[in-house]
């Protein structure tokens, strides 16, 4: 299959196209188990991956489905089906096409199980809900391609895992379908390879012609960017010429409550009124997809977003992509920048704006990093095993299955190749028993062996339950906003915690509006508009990405330099006093300034590992500050440094810095934290240990379901060694605790660690004493919160308080 | 043991902050919903397995706070067990356990909706009872004074300087007192709920439990 078929030279002739060199080779390289497909955003890459199958099925002889395609987004499936339609109505091929996702009503998806087409478009949770039915084996009959599209967004994902592992069921169904992954630029291709064969079958890899390196700078604006904050508000102006002379613009933001303040903010400086849209996901599907219908059209200006924009979708003609604070990580900046311009061997064209000082520098150093196409990526490590747990409940409701049998056709997806039989038969034990030390359930299994050997579903009604369940995104629990009255407009979602902090008469931002909160009913939040000028931002979860290890490194490298040519002069200027009254931190070592402030002692150690594994340490040191007398008041963690605010100085910080006692004291601290609670929770929900929070379970906030929160203590409490909380605890340590990079420090500086007395904060420590996100060391610091709160209403309310009572143990 | 001290009917009662109430003057301790059994319930009916020690832990509180109040009457207010099949299947231990916290004390199980039937365990078993001016039942009635109930699990929001906690609540008014849920695996009902502010009087109080019971106009 070496050549196309003529028809479609001459419809590739008619319009003006020739067939790029790696759409060819995908065609001749068509019988490859596995390929991997490596191109630039609007390389053609989509249909290099589909041509193979168009030749294939363009002579009508095939029946039922041919070509599996899996993308990460809904709206890129339909968007892909679109696109596929020009080439098959204009050659008239007789091929069906159809998208499967959440959003594709029951009739046509029953239909599509008895009657599949030929090329069927569809995302991770879709297809892992079409093994879960018994007659997955002939739906799936004379399956031959599948194509994995964005795969390098999925390959960081359990999204990615879940689908993985159900591609290896989809092979063991049809040994010869051959697996095809098209992906953006990434640091370790090989490691994606590794991802999609299926093991130990290798996976070729095919690179596409770059293209011409983007044109990338930093906004260089008449103000200098503030000491501190994220906003990026004092570039608007320059942001905004820059709009001006654009076709398209998208403004990236790295949070969504960054995205909603910007967009008010630069509407409020829009004095000739350019079309600017939002775009995020917290936002109403409705008001989204008239965003992006707005787009293609090309009807807007720019379109204020986060990352919800950063993958492959077409939308119309982009041609300036602005970064607003620092990448962070080099990759997917460079990601990022190819949404710019579609043409293929054009130029993409970016601007880096800096949200204050310190990021000026990771700017430069992000430059120099795309430059030399240094990528960054820290390996993901072996498969997840809530996953894991969640496709053996899958496999059972599919119908009876072999232990053996399944084990190696997990091992045979790369994330999972070195799962040990025991780890497998952990999971196999928790989904049938729960694996409990204490054997409840024997008599309720979820899973039984039959007396062939066979695993099966004790009763057949939950495989229900198990597809409610599926899935891994993690939902936190959002709730709707609208505009009060009946029919009120949907506005978007926030979070639980975040409505349950607004009494009414508050006022945030949502969609670039602001308003004023009125109630909650039945689950949703009322609010109506406001005229205010400041609102109460609203916090969306939205995921603040660490510094990458690349990034923080060629940091530190910059700072050795003899002066800086290439910063602007006031961020050259600031280093340089710094030079002079401290010193700039070094490469292999650890520099700590201590310098009185406001009363109190400070120490700001510039550990540069990254916000998440800062955090970590700054919890880990100040309890062992505590734990040695030097009364720590509070501290807050940035990218590269953390400020400690006590009453003692640090003198002899070595025994603080030993790894090992951090390891330990990590191990105690770990048990009782939140970011554990956190992950439990979505472990749990993963692993099919406690079901997903469904809008309707919850519409009326009944008694009948309780925190997760309850059943991790319970388990810490009466079976700390559970397989539960060991997955909780490696999700923990790779994702929010970040210890890795804590582990990564350590290493890298040893036992050089300099510590500086001052007599007052130095340039470098003066930007984090601005910096918000203070955590205070606790304690009995919530009761006294509610205490105090307690006090107020009481007074408020004409009553007496409560006498405040002397700290005594209590019994639980 | 951190109290808080509430009046209902003339009678003097501290709420404690496990969500236990007790009754000084007669040496009587309320608990109510302890949903014993609750996690073999939800496996038995193909649902997930729950750590199933939710029984062990509500019975050690229990322990402590029968320790703790000196305590010689017990009233379980309703909802004790998830149901009447969980009841008769908990393991032995834990049935040994119950009978002995049971020992020397005068126990009374009242009925609730999850467990309306006796139950193989000792102590007196009702709809509900009046002692004093005070009316024990499972779930509260519309016209009563001096009405003690449970059901609902009534939980209470504040948002505090700091960030909202949320925490399960005694509520009281002139009329009536409903008590917390007391079981490990037990959620709540926001105090705002219309149900809950339908029942209670406009100038209501909600105790808030925890290390310290925190009282407060009751949020709604």
């Amino acid at each position: 299959m070496a050549t196309l078929p003529a028809h479609f030279t001459s419809w590739f002739a008619s319009r003006g196209w020739t067939i790029h060199p790696h759409q060819q080779a995908m065609l001749e390289r068509a019988d490859e188990p596995a390929l991997l497909l490596i191109a630039p955003t609007g390389g053609g890459k989509t249909l290099a991956g589909f041509l193979p199958s168009l030749a294939d099925l363009s002579d009508g002889e095939h029946d039922g489905i041919h070509t599996l395609y899996i993308s990460p987004l809904k709206a890129l499936a339909a968007d892909i089906k679109r696109n596929l339609r020009t080439p098959v109505e204009e050659m008239d091929l007789p091929i069906r096409i159809e998208d499967r996702t959440g959003d594709t009503s029951a009739t046509q998806k029953k239909r599509q199980r008895a009657d599949p087409p030929h090329i069927l478009l569809t995302t991770p949770e879709s297809l892992a809900l079409l093994t879960s039915y018994e007659d997955a084996p002939r739906m799936f009959a004379g399956l031959k391609r599948v194509i994995v599209d964005e795969i390098h967004a999925l390959a960081e994902s359990k999204r990615g895992d879940q689908m993985f592992l159900a591609l290896s069921r989809l092979q063991a169904m049809c040994p010869d379908l051959k697996r095809v992954g098209l992906s953006a630029t990434v640091e370790d291709p090989d490691a994606i390879a590794h991802l999609l064969a299926r093991h130990p079958d290798p996976c070729p890899i095919l690179h596409s012609d770059p293209g011409p390196a983007p044109d990338i700078q930093m906004l260089v604006t008449d103000e200098a960017p503030p000491w501190s904050g994220a906003g990026g508000k004092y570039a608007i102006p320059a942001v905004l010429e820059q709009v001006k002379a654009h076709k398209t613009t998208l403004i990236f933001h790295n949070t969504r409550a960054q995205a909603e303040l910007y967009f008010h903010n630069i509407w409020l400086a829009n004095d000739e009124g350019l079309p600017i849209g939002i775009h995020h996901g917290s936002l109403d599907r409705q008001q989204r997809e008239k965003v992006e219908q707005a787009m293609v059209a090309g009807q807007l200006k720019a379109i204020v977003c986060t990352g919800t924009l950063d993958l492959g979708i077409d939308w119309g003609d982009v041609d300036l992509i602005i970064q607003i604070g620092a990448p962070k990580n080099v990759k997917r900046l460079v990601q990022r920048i190819g949404r710019a311009n579609h043409r293929y061997n054009a130029p993409s064209k970016a601007l880096l704006v800096p949200a204050n000082r310190f990021e000026v520098v990771e700017c430069v150093a992000a430059l120099g990093a795309v430059k030399e196409g240094a990528l960054d990526g820290d390996p993901r490590g072996p498969g997840p095993r809530d996953v894991l747990c969640q496709h053996i409940l899958i496999a059972a409701a599919s119908g009876p299955f072999d232990a053996d049998t399944l084990y190696k056709e997990v091992t045979s997806a790369g994330a999972y190749s070195t799962l040990t039989k025991e780890e497998f038969d952990a999971c196999l034990d928790f989904c049938a028993t729960g694996g409990y030390a204490l054997r409840a359930y024997d008599q309720w299994q979820r899973l039984q062996q039959r007396t062939d050997g066979q695993w099966q579903l004790r009763d057949p009604r939950s495989a229900q339950r198990i597809r409610m369940n599926i899935g891994t995104i993690q939902d936190t629990d959002t709730l709707k906003v609208r505009f009060k009255g009946r029919g009120g407009k949907p506005l978007g979602e926030i979070e639980e915690g975040f409505a349950a902090s607004l009494t009414p008469g508050d006022t945030f931002l949502i969609g670039g509006q602001i308003v004023r909160y009125d109630s909650l009913r039945e689950m949703t939040v009322q609010v109506t508009r406001d005229a205010a000028k400041k609102p109460k931002i609203a916090t969306f979860l939205g995921t603040k990405f660490a510094t990458s290890t690349q990034l923080s490194h060629r940091i530190i490298e910059m700072f050795q330099r003899d002066a800086w040519p290439d910063l602007p002069a006031h961020t050259a200027d600031w280093l340089t006093l710094q030079r002079q009254v401290s010193r700039l931190p070094e490469p292999g070592r650890l520099l700590i300034e201590s310098f009185p402030h406001d009363g109190r002692v400070h120490a700001a150690v510039y550990g540069f590992a990254g916000r998440n594994a800062m955090q970590t340490l700054g919890l880990l040191l100040t309890k062992r500050m505590e734990e040695t007398g030097l009364n720590p008041l509070g501290f807050l963690a940035t990218d590269y440094a953390i400020l400690i605010w006590g009453l003692d100085p640090i003198r002899d910080p070595a025994p603080l810095f030993d790894i090992a006692s951090l390891r330990d004291g990590l191990d105690r601290w770990l048990a009782g934290n939140a970011v554990m609670k956190r992950t439990f929770r979505a472990s749990a929900t993963i692993a099919g240990l406690i079901e997903r929070n469904l809008p309707s379970n919850r519409k009326t906030g009944r008694q009948a379901t309780f925190s997760s929160d309850i059943l991790y203590d319970t388990l810490a409490k009466y079976d700390p060694d559970h397989l539960m909380l060991n997955i909780t605890r490696q999700e923990a340590m790779r994702g929010l605790v970040d210890f890795g990079r804590i582990e990564e420090m350590a290493a890298r500086i040893g036992d050089r660690i300099d510590l500086i007395e001052l007599e007052r904060v130095t340039p470098l420590a003066a930007p984090l004493l601005l910096e918000v996100g203070r955590v205070p060391i606790k304690g009995l610091a919530e009761e006294k919160l509610l205490a105090e709160e307690a006090a107020r209403l009481m007074s408020t309310a004409g009553l007496p308080a409560d006498p405040p009572k002397r700290d005594r143990r209590v019994p639980f | 043991m951190n109290t808080c001290d509430l009046t209902l009917a003339g009678t003097a009662l501290k709420a404690l902050g496990s969500g236990a109430l007790f009754w000084p003057d007669q040496a009587l301790l309320c608990v109510s919903d302890l949903h014993l059994g609750k996690a073999e319930r939800i496996a038995r009916r193909g649902g997930g397995h729950l750590p199933p020690y939710e029984t062990r832990d509500t019975l050690t509180r229990l322990a402590n706070d029968l320790e703790q109040t000196g305590a010689r009457t017990v009233i379980c207010l309703g909802d004790s067990f998830d149901d009447l099949t969980a009841a008769r299947s908990l393991p032995e231990d834990e049935r040994l356990w119950i009978t002995r916290l049971q020992a020397g004390r005068r126990w009374i199980w009242i009925e609730g909706n999850h467990d309306p039937g006796p139950v193989e365990f000792g102590g007196s078993h009702l709809g509900e009872l009046s002692q004093g001016p005070l009316t024990f039942r499972h779930i509260a009635e519309a016209g009563t004074h001096g009405e003690i109930s449970g059901h609902y699990h009534p939980k209470a929001t504040l948002a505090t300087r700091g960030r909202a906690i949320t925490r399960p609540a005694f509520l009281i008014d002139n009329d009536r007192l409903i008590m917390p849920a007391y079981g490990t695996y037990t959620g709540g009902l926001r105090s705002h709920d219309a149900t809950l502010t339908t029942l209670m009087r406009s100038d209501a109080q909600a105790v808030l439990t925890g290390a310290h019971p925190v009282r407060v106009p009751m949020p709604r």
